[in-house]
């Protein structure tokens, strides 16, 4: 399983027009593709919506990295497309559950590529989430990229002194991740210690009340994309009930010889 | 020998950060490696036992191509000291913690005994040998780091900054020990930017710029170079400030060590009359 | 009134099974510059964490003498009260730089105060200003280098209007030309903002400069306290500091009988002296 479906994750400074806007209206959009993603099983509803991410996330510029996060979760993918059709349902539901996992996928992907740790907890503290608890969410993923760097510099430090991490047994293998999980956590420990002290010193948690420098300002566009978006919803749910879509329907299907099958 | 042919690297997430480096260390050479934060430095030293492959060029130690060899093999001929001993402390023993490598590289255990024992004795840890290597200070950890890699003898030794965080006692011990080993035979290439370390050790200097070599010779010529000192943000040694300033004064320009200045002005100002 | 007031300071961390520092005595007028340095382990980081009141309020021990920091006892004001009076730069940058960007570092402790925002963008503009980095604000710290992250760690303490700052080895991570860049930012901030500087270093020679006093600790104790040129001498040198190279030159040149003036701290100060003796 691959390291690198994180990095689909990651947030990089990039001056997009997706990275600019207001994380709320961000995720609007985003809330509302996973409900549409939620509310279909049909494999040409599901394909559309997977289809019509990929101008946003080429409009973000996050083409190449959201690619590594796919290749990633290729095999879990397959996975879910296996495990369906192996236990029954057609071909077309099969492929609908992995479309609808991928494009999931991808709506996440894309909201965390583009907003900013920062944003993300300013936006928490819009909706009255204590300041305290954004701290914590917002310094925990700033920490992620530093403790995988600390985490490379462990493997190479254990490496240069003989550790061989491909070779052994199945128990060997396990065993010889002490050595870079223990130096991974007291750096972890120290760090947070260090942290802590810094906090401490410049007076955190000396008020209750909390004026930030820079605040959150919806923009007109920020209003239409949440607009539109909330308006490709209301659709959605109409079209779910009182429209009948053409369906795909090439109802292959394994002959049932699993107990359990169910069409 | 380490020779380093038209080295290239770049980064998996593209980001190229050596050009074009040129570079041989014979045995038992003792090399500074210098430059500002973020030349390559690091980068570098990471291709002498194989951790990092050269994108272009290619890099042989002692004849063997890194690019077809193990990292494990060619850490038996380089060993490779980081800068945070943190980033490699486990055991529950210094005894342990020095025995990995040993341990790693298949050595018998009576062996690993003596040799433990031995590096330990060295470097002066051997009252901590049944001790927590987390509960030593600073100092003694990064000793620790230290033994745990010259206990298996590798010919080539590459320290990475190790006089950060050292106070000036601590730092006369390395610059004593690092001469030793040289002395014995030991290849030892030492990346740093502290200048009046170096300046009193005098080894050979190379300076890196920008993923570019931009200066290899002596350090008495290298760490006068206003210019080029300038340009891999180091500064000269003190030494070397105060003979550049009186150069008019028929004194020798190139003397960056403590030492040698008190020798040439002792007896330019004895000549001059001065003495009581 | 002194701005640092350590009397009879004696202090042994939870655990330890001796006294990390004893006896301590150090006082401290407001507006001056103070550097003090020693041996690893001779209680440098206690006496500057006794200062803001990390010690006893985040390290817990036994304490017996007195601290008082502008005025304030250590051990009944607590480090949320003490920040308005003291700012802490620590070693390492990485971990005291909390946001994605350096306007909003800077603005982190003075929102942690309450202040209101026009007041806050106030002071993040000025701290910015004086440590220049304002044509940087928009960066995030791992897009600056180590000098840079220091700077904006000094910007950030200075936010909180601090009447004094206390500083813990802030150039072990940086190169040579950072490492000054950054002492001449933190001795501008003592010249001009009149703010009184405490702090912790090993590069004397870079420092010695800026500096008014000088202390030196040894296992724990004060063994010496005075203008740099008078604390660099012989017993300073066999403790095992980093006595200013051009200092230590004189001192060997007067043991090999060559009669010179005043013991210089600097290159300057050497060079001119030199060039003095050997003109004549």
């Amino acid at each position: 399983m691959s390291m690198r479906i994180f990095d689909g994750f990651k947030f990089t400074k990039l001056p997009t027009p997706v990275h600019q806007m207001d994380p709320r209206a961000k995720f609007i959009l985003v809330m509302s593709i996973f409900a549409i993603c939620l509310m279909f099983s049909n494999l040409l509803v599901l394909l559309i919506v997977f289809f019509a991410q990929i101008p946003i996330i080429a409009s973000a510029k996050s083409l190449r990295r959201w690619s590594v996060s796919m290749k990633g979760g290729a095999l879990l993918a397959t996975l879910i497309f296996v495990m369906n059709f192996l236990t029954g349902t057609t071909l077309m539901y099969s492929l609908a559950m992995t479309v609808k996992f991928l494009a999931l996928i991808s709506c996440f992907s894309v909201f965390f590529m583009t907003t900013s740790p920062d944003d993300l907890g300013l936006a928490l503290e819009n909706v009255g989430m204590p300041f305290t608890l954004v701290f914590t969410f917002t310094t925990a993923v700033r920490l992620v990229p530093t403790m995988a760097v600390d985490a490379q510099t462990v493997i190479d430090a254990q490496r240069s002194r003989g550790l061989e991490l491909e070779k052994g047994n199945f128990l060997k293998r396990i065993r010889n991740y002490i050595p870079i999980l223990i130096p991974l956590i007291v750096s972890a420990i120290r760090r947070s210690i260090e942290l802590a002290e810094a906090l401490e010193s410049r007076a955190f948690g000396a008020s209750e009340k909390r004026e930030s420098l820079v605040t959150l300002r919806m923009k007109l566009s920020d209003y239409l994309t949440a607009i539109v978006a909330l308006a490709f919803l209301t659709l959605s749910i109409y079209v779910y009930f009182y429209i009948r879509l053409p369906s795909l329907e090439f109802a292959f299907k394994l002959p049932s010889i699993w107990p359990w099958s169910y069409a | 020998m380490i020779d380093v042919e038209n080295l290239c690297f770049t980064y998996p997430n593209g980001k190229e950060v050596l050009y074009n480096v040129h570079l041989k260390v014979q045995d038992g050479e003792f090399v500074a490696l210098m430059g500002e934060n973020g030349a390559g430095k690091t980068t570098l030293i990471r291709h002498f036992n194989g951790l990092l492959k050269p994108t272009t060029g290619r890099v042989l130690v002692d004849g063997i191509d890194t690019k077809k060899s193990s990292v494990a093999s060619l850490a038996r001929i380089v060993g490779l000291v980081f800068q945070n001993p943190d980033h490699q402390l486990f055991c529950e023993t210094v005894k342990d913690e020095v025995a990995f490598s040993l341990k790693n590289f298949g050595y018998p255990e009576e062996v690993v005994e003596r040799r433990v024992r031995g590096i330990l004795e060295t470097l002066d840890l051997i009252s901590y040998i049944d001790s927590s290597p987390f509960m030593l200070s600073g100092g003694e950890r990064k000793r620790v780091a230290l033994a745990s890699v010259l206990v298996w003898n590798p010919k080539h030794i590459v320290l990475d900054e190790p006089t950060i965080g050292q106070d000036y006692q601590q730092k006369d011990r390395l610059r004593n020990f690092i001469l030793q080993l040289n002395t014995q035979g030991k290849t030892v290439i030492v990346v740093t930017h502290d200048i009046e370390f170096i300046a009193e050790c005098k080894p050979r200097v190379v300076v890196l710029s920008g993923g570019r070599i931009v200066g290899d010779g002596p350090a008495v010529d290298i760490l006068t170079d206003e210019s080029l000192v300038d340009k891999a943000s180091l500064v000269r040694p003190q030494i070397a400030k105060l003979m550049s300033s009186l150069s008019d004064i028929e004194l020798p320009a190139n003397v960056i060590d403590l030492f040698t200045a008190r020798t040439v002005l002792a007896s330019k100002l004895k000549r001059a009359g001065t003495c009581r | 009134m002194p701005i640092i007031e350590m009397r009879n300071l004696t202090f042994t961390y939870a655990g330890a099974g001796k006294p990390s520092i004893l006896g301590t005595d150090i006082v401290v007028e407001p507006g001056e510059f103070v550097v003090l340095t020693g041996p690893s382990g001779c209680g440098k980081t206690t006496v500057c964490r006794c200062l803001n009141g990390l010690i006893p309020n985040f390290y817990s021990g036994e304490m017996t003498g007195d601290v008082k920091v502008a005025g304030l006892d250590i051990r009944k004001t607590s480090t949320m009260e003490l920040a308005r009076y003291v700012g802490f730069v620590f070693q390492n940058p990485e971990n005291q730089l909390f946001s994605l960007s350096v306007e909003r570092d800077v603005a982190f402790g003075p929102e942690n105060l309450g202040l209101p925002r026009d007041e806050i963008r106030r002071r993040v503009d000025w701290a910015m200003q004086v440590t220049g980095l304002s044509h940087l604000r928009n960066m995030a710290p791992y897009e600056l280098s180590g000098g840079q992250q220091q700077r904006a760690a000094i910007a950030a303490v200075l936010a909180m209007k601090p009447r004094l700052i206390v500083l813990d080895e802030p150039t072990s991570f940086l190169d040579p030309k950072s490492a000054q860049e950054i002492l001449d930012v933190i001795s501008r901030l003592n010249r001009e903002l009149k703010i009184t500087i405490f702090l912790v270093e090993h590069r004397l020679d870079a420092v010695s400069r800026h500096a008014d006093r000088v202390i030196v600790m040894d296992k724990g104790r004060v063994v010496l306290d005075g203008k740099p040129s008078n604390v660099y001498g012989e017993e300073a040198w066999l403790i095992g500091i980093g006595v200013p190279k051009v200092t230590m030159l004189f001192h060997l040149l007067r043991k090999d009988g060559v009669s010179l003036g005043s013991i210089p701290i600097t290159v300057e100060d050497a060079t001119e002296e030199l060039r003095r003796k050997l003109m004549s």
